[in-house]
């Protein structure tokens, strides 16, 4: 714990982790749920990756932070997009207040 | 102080949790063990600040790349397709 930038970067990455899974309760849909928890807990365990290749510098383990980083860019999407596009073709319905669904209209033409 | 992130992030994992239990469908139960997996994630990296050690960031690539595998083998379970298509 000796780089002020790098616990900075902790603390707000785990700040945006909270509150995606805070989302993850109060939102009242699946895909309100996914939108709110994937992109925030994907970029506050990104920054508290950051924070941790900071604290390390460039040894062993900061390389490795580095990696994960990538790693968790790639994967998080990607799985994000294959559980909504799942879900809406398995038939589970938007929330009633919702104002658009385009995948509908473009399986309608 | 760094206990207190760890109780943030539990916390945290809490609330995946109770989504786990709760969830009225089954999308929501997926999107919450997706979630609960990159916030170990976190935690493995936090804990590899805490004692100094780079060992717990293999967890932690390990972690990552597994719970992505098995969130797109549930969302193929929930397309209701087979594994090769």
């Amino acid at each position: 714990m000796s780089n002020p930038v790098g616990i900075f970067l902790i603390v707000v990455g785990v700040i945006f982790d909270l509150l995606g899974c805070l989302g993850l309760i109060r939102l009242p849909d699946v895909y309100n749920r996914l939108q709110a928890a994937t992109k925030s807990v994907t970029l506050g365990t990104c920054m508290i990756l950051f924070g941790v290749f900071l604290e390390f510098g460039f040894t062993s383990g900061g390389i490795k932070a580095l990696i994960c980083i990538f790693f968790v860019l790639l994967t998080s999407p990607t799985a994000a997009h294959a559980l909504s596009r799942g879900s809406h073709i398995s038939g589970f319905k938007l929330w009633e207040g919702s104002k658009m669904d385009q995948l509908e209209e473009d399986k309608g033409e | 102080m760094m206990t207190f992130f760890f109780i943030l992030l539990i916390i945290g994992a809490f609330m995946c949790l109770y989504r786990i239990m709760m969830g009225p469908t089954p999308p929501d139960r997926m999107v919450a063990i997706d979630i609960l997996g990159i916030l170990v994630v976190g935690v493995c990296a936090l804990y590899a600040v805490q004692t100094g050690e780079g060992f717990y960031l293999y967890i932690a690539i390990a972690w990552s790349i597994l719970s992505f595998v098995g969130t797109l083998a549930l969302a193929k379970f929930l397309e209701g397709k087979s594994f090769d298509e």
